[in-house]
Protein backbone atom coordinates (compact mmCIF):
# COMPACT_ATOMS: atom_id res chain seq x y z
CA UNK A 1 0.00 0.00 0.00
CA UNK A 2 3.01 2.58 0.98
CA UNK A 3 4.72 1.04 -1.89
CA UNK A 4 2.05 1.88 -4.60
CA UNK A 5 1.27 5.65 -3.24
CA UNK A 6 4.73 6.09 -3.07
CA UNK A 7 5.49 4.55 -6.79
CA UNK A 8 2.83 6.92 -8.13
CA UNK A 9 4.10 9.95 -6.78
CA UNK A 10 7.23 9.70 -8.57
CA UNK A 11 8.45 12.05 -11.01
CA UNK A 12 10.38 10.46 -13.70
CA UNK A 13 10.84 6.98 -12.58
CA UNK A 14 13.46 4.69 -14.48
CA UNK A 15 14.04 1.41 -14.81
CA UNK A 16 16.86 1.59 -12.28
CA UNK A 17 13.52 2.23 -9.46
CA UNK A 18 11.18 -0.33 -10.83
CA UNK A 19 14.21 -2.77 -9.99
CA UNK A 20 14.06 -1.39 -6.29
CA UNK A 21 10.45 -1.91 -5.97
CA UNK A 22 10.73 -5.44 -7.87
CA UNK A 23 13.14 -6.28 -5.19
CA UNK A 24 11.30 -4.97 -2.29
CA UNK A 25 8.07 -6.97 -3.24
CA UNK A 26 10.50 -10.25 -3.57
CA UNK A 27 11.77 -9.71 -0.36
CA UNK A 28 8.12 -9.38 1.14
CA UNK A 29 7.24 -12.32 -0.48
CA UNK A 30 10.02 -14.25 1.23
CA UNK A 31 9.09 -12.59 4.38
CA UNK A 32 5.75 -14.01 4.39
CA UNK A 33 6.83 -17.15 3.33
CA UNK A 34 9.35 -18.01 5.80
CA UNK A 35 7.28 -16.55 8.70
CA UNK A 36 4.11 -18.79 7.57
CA UNK A 37 6.26 -22.04 8.28
CA UNK A 38 7.68 -20.70 11.49
CA UNK A 39 5.33 -23.02 14.03
CA UNK A 40 6.51 -26.20 11.94
CA UNK A 41 9.62 -25.24 12.24
CA UNK A 42 9.59 -24.33 16.11
CA UNK A 43 7.71 -27.89 16.73
CA UNK A 44 10.55 -29.50 14.64
CA UNK A 45 13.12 -27.70 16.83
CA UNK A 46 11.71 -28.54 19.97
CA UNK A 47 10.93 -32.38 18.86
CA UNK A 48 14.68 -32.94 18.36
CA UNK A 49 15.82 -31.75 21.62
CA UNK A 50 13.59 -35.04 22.85
CA UNK A 51 11.67 -33.19 25.50
CA UNK A 52 8.41 -33.64 26.87
CA UNK A 53 6.56 -30.29 25.10
CA UNK A 54 4.09 -30.28 28.27
CA UNK A 55 7.12 -29.99 30.81
CA UNK A 56 7.98 -26.46 32.53
CA UNK A 57 11.30 -26.96 30.14
CA UNK A 58 9.28 -28.04 27.00
CA UNK A 59 7.13 -25.24 27.15
CA UNK A 60 10.11 -22.66 27.94
CA UNK A 61 12.07 -23.95 25.08
CA UNK A 62 9.08 -23.73 22.66
CA UNK A 63 8.11 -19.99 23.32
CA UNK A 64 11.75 -19.30 22.89
CA UNK A 65 12.36 -20.24 19.64
CA UNK A 66 8.96 -20.15 18.27
CA UNK A 67 8.54 -16.49 19.23
CA UNK A 68 12.18 -15.51 18.75
CA UNK A 69 12.03 -15.41 15.20
CA UNK A 70 9.02 -14.64 15.11
CA UNK A 71 9.83 -10.98 17.01
CA UNK A 72 12.41 -10.25 14.95
CA UNK A 73 10.83 -11.07 11.61
CA UNK A 74 7.58 -9.05 12.56
CA UNK A 75 9.65 -6.15 13.99
CA UNK A 76 11.84 -5.89 10.99
CA UNK A 77 8.74 -5.36 8.97
CA UNK A 78 7.09 -2.60 11.70
CA UNK A 79 10.46 -0.76 11.53
CA UNK A 80 10.84 -0.93 7.69
CA UNK A 81 7.50 0.68 7.07
CA UNK A 82 7.61 3.31 9.52
CA UNK A 83 11.21 3.62 7.61
CA UNK A 84 9.83 4.36 4.78
CA UNK A 85 7.01 6.73 5.65
CA UNK A 86 8.78 8.69 7.98
CA UNK A 87 11.13 9.41 5.24
CA UNK A 88 8.27 11.87 4.26
CA UNK A 89 8.34 13.71 7.67
CA UNK A 90 11.18 15.77 9.15
CA UNK A 91 11.67 17.62 12.17
CA UNK A 92 11.67 20.79 10.38
CA UNK A 93 8.61 20.28 8.57
CA UNK A 94 6.94 19.09 11.78
CA UNK A 95 8.22 22.61 13.11
CA UNK A 96 6.35 24.25 10.62
CA UNK A 97 3.23 22.31 11.05
CA UNK A 98 3.04 23.36 14.71
CA UNK A 99 4.56 26.81 15.19
CA UNK A 100 2.18 29.01 16.69
CA UNK A 101 -0.40 26.49 16.82
CA UNK A 102 -3.24 26.82 19.56
CA UNK A 103 -2.95 24.55 22.58
CA UNK A 104 -5.32 21.80 22.46
CA UNK A 105 -5.23 21.37 18.73
CA UNK A 106 -1.92 21.49 18.60
CA UNK A 107 -1.34 19.31 21.49
CA UNK A 108 -3.15 16.68 19.34
CA UNK A 109 -1.40 17.95 16.38
CA UNK A 110 2.15 17.68 18.38
CA UNK A 111 1.59 14.25 19.46
CA UNK A 112 0.28 12.50 16.52
CA UNK A 113 3.54 14.49 14.57
CA UNK A 114 5.57 12.84 17.21
CA UNK A 115 4.78 9.26 15.93
CA UNK A 116 5.73 10.13 12.17
CA UNK A 117 8.44 12.44 12.42
CA UNK A 118 12.11 10.82 12.55
CA UNK A 119 13.41 11.23 16.38
CA UNK A 120 16.28 9.83 18.17
CA UNK A 121 16.87 10.59 21.88
CA UNK A 122 20.29 12.32 20.75
CA UNK A 123 19.15 15.30 18.73
CA UNK A 124 16.24 15.74 21.44
CA UNK A 125 17.83 18.90 23.07
CA UNK A 126 18.26 20.36 19.33
CA UNK A 127 15.11 19.51 18.21
CA UNK A 128 13.47 21.16 21.82
CA UNK A 129 15.89 24.26 21.41
CA UNK A 130 14.53 24.41 17.82
CA UNK A 131 10.89 23.85 18.71
CA UNK A 132 10.53 26.85 21.36
CA UNK A 133 12.98 29.14 20.00
CA UNK A 134 10.78 28.85 16.43
CA UNK A 135 7.30 29.64 18.07
CA UNK A 136 6.07 26.54 18.95
CA UNK A 137 4.76 26.44 22.46
CA UNK A 138 5.98 24.96 25.35
CA UNK A 139 3.10 22.54 26.05
CA UNK A 140 2.83 21.47 22.42
CA UNK A 141 6.25 20.68 22.41
CA UNK A 142 6.19 18.52 25.34
CA UNK A 143 3.47 16.65 23.75
CA UNK A 144 6.03 15.91 21.08
CA UNK A 145 8.63 14.91 23.07
CA UNK A 146 6.44 13.05 25.33
CA UNK A 147 4.68 11.00 22.82
CA UNK A 148 8.10 10.59 20.19
CA UNK A 149 9.65 7.88 22.47
CA UNK A 150 6.93 6.29 24.04
CA UNK A 151 4.20 5.58 20.98
CA UNK A 152 6.93 4.10 18.74
CA UNK A 153 7.37 1.62 16.21
CA UNK A 154 9.29 -0.82 18.37
CA UNK A 155 7.08 -0.53 21.38
CA UNK A 156 4.18 -1.02 18.20
CA UNK A 157 5.43 -3.76 16.25
CA UNK A 158 6.64 -5.94 19.27
CA UNK A 159 2.91 -5.61 20.58
CA UNK A 160 1.08 -6.39 17.78
CA UNK A 161 3.50 -9.20 16.94
CA UNK A 162 3.22 -10.62 20.77
CA UNK A 163 0.42 -9.96 22.21
CA UNK A 164 -2.36 -8.77 19.52
CA UNK A 165 -3.36 -5.79 17.83
CA UNK A 166 -5.98 -4.54 20.59
CA UNK A 167 -3.32 -4.32 23.05
CA UNK A 168 -0.83 -2.35 20.20
CA UNK A 169 -3.97 -0.40 19.56
CA UNK A 170 -4.77 0.03 23.34
CA UNK A 171 -1.21 1.38 23.64
CA UNK A 172 -1.80 3.47 20.85
CA UNK A 173 -4.62 5.36 22.33
CA UNK A 174 -3.36 5.84 26.16
CA UNK A 175 0.20 6.96 24.54
CA UNK A 176 -1.50 9.77 22.52
CA UNK A 177 -3.61 10.65 25.78
CA UNK A 178 -1.19 11.12 27.94
CA UNK A 179 1.26 12.77 25.50
CA UNK A 180 -1.80 15.39 24.71
CA UNK A 181 -2.84 15.50 28.12
CA UNK A 182 0.15 16.32 29.69
CA UNK A 183 1.36 18.80 26.98
CA UNK A 184 -1.94 19.93 27.39
CA UNK A 185 -1.64 20.62 31.18
CA UNK A 186 2.40 21.93 31.14
CA UNK A 187 1.03 24.04 28.47
CA UNK A 188 -1.47 25.79 31.27
CA UNK A 189 1.08 25.90 34.16
CA UNK A 190 3.02 28.59 31.67
CA UNK A 191 6.28 27.62 33.09
CA UNK A 192 8.68 29.36 30.31
CA UNK A 193 10.42 31.11 32.77
CA UNK A 194 11.57 27.43 34.26
CA UNK A 195 13.48 27.03 30.89
CA UNK A 196 17.17 27.38 31.32
CA UNK A 197 18.28 30.69 30.65
CA UNK A 198 20.19 30.58 27.49
CA UNK A 199 17.43 28.45 26.14
CA UNK A 200 15.11 31.10 26.39
CA UNK A 201 17.23 34.03 25.31
CA UNK A 202 17.17 32.06 21.60
CA UNK A 203 15.46 33.42 18.91
CA UNK A 204 16.57 31.62 15.90
CA UNK A 205 14.19 31.86 13.00
CA UNK A 206 13.48 28.62 11.17
CA UNK A 207 16.55 28.22 8.42
CA UNK A 208 14.97 27.85 5.05
CA UNK A 209 16.70 24.67 3.60
CA UNK A 210 16.62 23.73 -0.53
CA UNK A 211 14.09 21.47 -1.33
CA UNK A 212 15.29 17.99 -0.89
CA UNK A 213 14.93 15.79 -4.28
CA UNK A 214 13.89 12.34 -2.54
CA UNK A 215 13.03 9.50 -4.64
CA UNK A 216 11.40 6.37 -4.58
CA UNK A 217 15.09 4.31 -4.26
CA UNK A 218 15.97 6.92 -1.33
CA UNK A 219 12.50 6.06 0.52
CA UNK A 220 13.22 2.66 0.65
CA UNK A 221 16.87 2.85 1.46
CA UNK A 222 15.42 4.97 4.52
CA UNK A 223 13.09 1.81 5.24
CA UNK A 224 16.21 -0.77 4.84
CA UNK A 225 18.48 1.76 6.58
CA UNK A 226 16.36 1.91 10.03
CA UNK A 227 16.29 -1.90 10.16
CA UNK A 228 19.99 -1.65 10.39
CA UNK A 229 20.17 0.50 12.67
CA UNK A 230 17.27 -0.28 14.41
CA UNK A 231 17.02 -4.03 14.32
CA UNK A 232 20.94 -3.96 14.68
CA UNK A 233 20.95 -2.30 17.79
CA UNK A 234 18.06 -4.14 19.47
CA UNK A 235 17.76 -7.31 18.82
CA UNK A 236 20.58 -8.46 21.74
CA UNK A 237 17.89 -6.78 24.16
CA UNK A 238 14.78 -8.89 22.39
CA UNK A 239 16.37 -12.10 22.70
CA UNK A 240 17.36 -11.41 26.63
CA UNK A 241 13.74 -9.91 26.67
CA UNK A 242 12.08 -13.48 25.51
CA UNK A 243 14.48 -15.40 27.59
CA UNK A 244 13.14 -13.91 30.84
CA UNK A 245 9.73 -14.22 29.20
CA UNK A 246 10.18 -18.00 28.76
CA UNK A 247 11.50 -18.43 31.99
CA UNK A 248 8.51 -16.63 33.25
CA UNK A 249 6.20 -19.12 31.26
CA UNK A 250 7.92 -21.96 32.56
CA UNK A 251 8.39 -21.53 35.67
CA UNK A 252 6.47 -18.87 37.68
CA UNK A 253 3.33 -19.82 39.63
CA UNK A 254 0.53 -17.98 37.85
CA UNK A 255 -0.86 -17.79 41.17
CA UNK A 256 1.98 -15.49 42.75
CA UNK A 257 1.82 -13.46 40.03
CA UNK A 258 -2.19 -12.57 39.87
CA UNK A 259 -1.66 -11.93 43.31
CA UNK A 260 1.04 -9.05 43.04
CA UNK A 261 0.10 -7.60 39.82
CA UNK A 262 -3.45 -8.86 39.26
CA UNK A 263 -6.34 -6.41 39.20
CA UNK A 264 -7.09 -7.08 43.11
CA UNK A 265 -4.24 -5.35 44.14
CA UNK A 266 -4.87 -1.58 43.59
CA UNK A 267 -1.05 -0.76 44.73
CA UNK A 268 0.42 -2.70 41.90
CA UNK A 269 -0.04 0.27 39.46
CA UNK A 270 1.67 3.10 41.43
CA UNK A 271 4.41 0.63 42.34
CA UNK A 272 4.43 -0.57 38.75
CA UNK A 273 4.58 3.35 37.87
CA UNK A 274 7.36 3.63 40.30
CA UNK A 275 9.69 0.75 39.47
CA UNK A 276 9.73 1.87 36.31
CA UNK A 277 11.00 5.52 35.98
CA UNK A 278 14.76 4.43 36.82
CA UNK A 279 14.41 1.46 34.61
CA UNK A 280 15.96 2.39 31.69
CA UNK A 281 15.32 -0.63 28.48
CA UNK A 282 14.07 0.50 25.05
CA UNK A 283 10.74 -1.35 23.91
CA UNK A 284 12.41 -4.13 22.34
CA UNK A 285 13.54 -5.79 25.53
CA UNK A 286 10.55 -5.04 28.00
CA UNK A 287 7.74 -6.34 25.86
CA UNK A 288 8.73 -10.15 25.89
CA UNK A 289 8.70 -9.69 29.32
CA UNK A 290 5.18 -7.65 29.44
CA UNK A 291 3.62 -10.80 27.39
CA UNK A 292 4.71 -13.44 29.91
CA UNK A 293 3.49 -11.00 32.51
CA UNK A 294 0.49 -10.46 31.09
CA UNK A 295 -0.22 -14.62 29.87
CA UNK A 296 0.68 -15.34 33.80
CA UNK A 297 -2.54 -13.12 34.76
CA UNK A 298 -1.25 -10.17 35.54
CA UNK A 299 -3.83 -7.20 34.61
CA UNK A 300 -3.45 -5.30 31.28
CA UNK A 301 -3.30 -1.76 33.11
CA UNK A 302 -0.81 -2.64 35.31
CA UNK A 303 1.24 -4.06 32.70
CA UNK A 304 0.67 -1.28 30.13
CA UNK A 305 1.78 1.53 33.03
CA UNK A 306 4.71 -0.31 34.14
CA UNK A 307 5.86 -0.56 30.23
CA UNK A 308 4.92 3.30 29.36
CA UNK A 309 6.81 4.38 32.58
CA UNK A 310 9.90 2.05 31.67
CA UNK A 311 9.68 4.04 28.10
CA UNK A 312 8.52 7.40 28.82
CA UNK A 313 10.51 8.43 32.15
CA UNK A 314 13.95 7.07 31.52
CA UNK A 315 16.88 8.57 33.50
CA UNK A 316 19.22 8.95 30.62
CA UNK A 317 16.36 10.50 28.73
CA UNK A 318 16.25 13.13 31.88
CA UNK A 319 19.91 13.83 31.97
CA UNK A 320 19.79 14.93 28.01
CA UNK A 321 16.77 17.22 28.84
CA UNK A 322 18.38 18.75 31.66
CA UNK A 323 20.77 20.56 29.91
CA UNK A 324 17.37 22.68 28.54
CA UNK A 325 15.43 22.58 31.55
CA UNK A 326 15.66 23.34 34.84
CA UNK A 327 15.23 20.86 38.00
CA UNK A 328 12.25 21.85 38.93
CA UNK A 329 10.52 21.83 35.44
CA UNK A 330 12.37 18.29 35.22
CA UNK A 331 10.20 17.32 38.17
CA UNK A 332 6.98 18.83 37.05
CA UNK A 333 7.06 16.57 33.74
CA UNK A 334 7.89 13.91 35.67
CA UNK A 335 5.00 14.15 37.62
CA UNK A 336 2.50 14.82 35.44
CA UNK A 337 3.86 12.19 32.92
CA UNK A 338 3.32 9.75 35.92
CA UNK A 339 0.45 11.02 36.85
CA UNK A 340 -1.06 10.58 33.39
CA UNK A 341 0.35 7.13 33.70
CA UNK A 342 -1.35 6.09 36.66
CA UNK A 343 -4.59 7.00 35.33
CA UNK A 344 -4.65 4.83 32.88
CA UNK A 345 -3.29 2.22 34.16
CA UNK A 346 -6.19 2.15 36.58
CA UNK A 347 -8.90 2.97 34.02
CA UNK A 348 -7.66 0.36 32.10
CA UNK A 349 -7.78 -2.22 35.25
CA UNK A 350 -11.31 -0.46 36.09
CA UNK A 351 -12.58 -0.93 32.61
CA UNK A 352 -11.45 -4.57 31.87
CA UNK A 353 -11.98 -5.93 34.71
CA UNK B 1 37.88 28.42 -0.34
CA UNK B 2 34.58 27.08 1.24
CA UNK B 3 33.47 27.79 4.63
CA UNK B 4 31.64 24.76 5.71
CA UNK B 5 30.48 24.41 9.48
CA UNK B 6 28.88 20.98 10.46
CA UNK B 7 25.90 21.13 13.47
CA UNK B 8 26.17 18.71 15.70
CA UNK B 9 26.43 17.67 19.28
CA UNK B 10 28.92 15.10 18.75
CA UNK B 11 26.80 12.21 17.70
CA UNK B 12 28.21 9.41 15.71
CA UNK B 13 26.44 10.99 12.65
CA UNK B 14 27.81 13.94 12.85
CA UNK B 15 31.34 12.86 12.90
CA UNK B 16 30.54 10.45 9.48
CA UNK B 17 28.68 13.57 7.50
CA UNK B 18 31.59 16.05 8.25
CA UNK B 19 34.05 13.33 7.23
CA UNK B 20 31.22 12.85 3.85
CA UNK B 21 31.92 16.87 3.26
CA UNK B 22 35.66 16.20 3.54
CA UNK B 23 35.70 13.29 1.13
CA UNK B 24 33.35 14.40 -1.42
CA UNK B 25 35.70 18.20 -1.25
CA UNK B 26 39.10 15.95 -2.02
CA UNK B 27 36.92 14.23 -4.84
CA UNK B 28 36.22 17.35 -6.37
CA UNK B 29 39.05 19.29 -5.37
CA UNK B 30 37.37 21.84 -3.93
CA UNK B 31 39.66 23.44 -1.19
CA UNK B 32 37.48 23.64 2.23
CA UNK B 33 37.49 24.50 5.84
CA UNK B 34 35.47 22.54 7.72
CA UNK B 35 34.55 23.39 11.83
CA UNK B 36 32.49 21.20 14.20
CA UNK B 37 29.75 23.23 15.87
CA UNK B 38 28.83 21.20 18.79
CA UNK B 39 27.40 24.03 21.49
CA UNK B 40 23.78 23.71 21.62
CA UNK B 41 23.55 27.31 21.56
CA UNK B 42 25.42 27.58 18.70
CA UNK B 43 23.71 24.97 16.59
CA UNK B 44 20.13 26.71 17.84
CA UNK B 45 21.02 29.29 16.12
CA UNK B 46 21.40 28.39 13.10
CA UNK B 47 17.72 27.80 13.04
CA UNK B 48 17.54 23.88 12.31
CA UNK B 49 15.47 21.24 14.94
CA UNK B 50 17.65 18.36 13.85
CA UNK B 51 21.39 17.24 13.56
CA UNK B 52 23.41 17.09 11.87
CA UNK B 53 23.40 20.14 9.98
CA UNK B 54 25.45 21.49 6.94
CA UNK B 55 25.94 25.30 6.74
CA UNK B 56 28.07 26.19 3.19
CA UNK B 57 29.43 29.99 3.11
CA UNK B 58 26.87 31.03 5.84
CA UNK B 59 23.97 29.09 4.87
CA UNK B 60 21.80 26.25 6.01
CA UNK B 61 21.79 23.68 3.04
CA UNK B 62 20.82 20.64 5.12
CA UNK B 63 18.99 19.09 8.29
CA UNK B 64 18.88 15.60 9.99
CA UNK B 65 20.49 12.49 8.67
CA UNK B 66 23.28 12.05 6.35
CA UNK B 67 23.57 14.17 3.51
CA UNK B 68 23.58 12.38 -0.39
CA UNK B 69 26.93 12.98 -1.82
CA UNK B 70 25.51 14.14 -5.08
CA UNK B 71 23.71 17.30 -3.47
CA UNK B 72 27.28 17.64 -1.52
CA UNK B 73 28.46 17.53 -4.68
CA UNK B 74 25.89 19.98 -5.67
CA UNK B 75 26.35 22.81 -2.74
CA UNK B 76 30.32 22.46 -2.39
CA UNK B 77 30.09 23.47 -6.61
CA UNK B 78 27.92 25.97 -6.66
Amino acid sequence: MTLGSVTERAPGAGPSTAKWVAGTMAALLLWGLVYSQLVPFSEWVVSLAHIDPTSQLGEALSFFIYDTPKVLMLLTLVVFGMGVVRSFFSPEKTRALLAGKREGGGNVLAAGLGILTPFCSCSAVPMFIGFVSAGVPLGVTFSFLISAPMVNEVALGLLFGLVGWKVALTYLGFGLFVAIAAGWVIGRLHLENWLEEWVRNIRASAAELPPENVTVIDRIKAGIEAVREIVGKVWPWIIAGIAIGALIHGYVPSDLLASVMGQGAWWSVPAAVLIGIPMYSNAAGIIPVVQALLAKGAALGTVLAFMMSVIALSLPEMIILRKVLSPRLIAVFVGVVGTGILAVGFLFNALFN
Amino acid sequence: MKDVKVLGPGCKRCIAAAEMVQAEADRLGVPVTIEKVTDYAAIAGYGIASTPGVVIDGKVVHAGGLPKPEDLAKWLGA
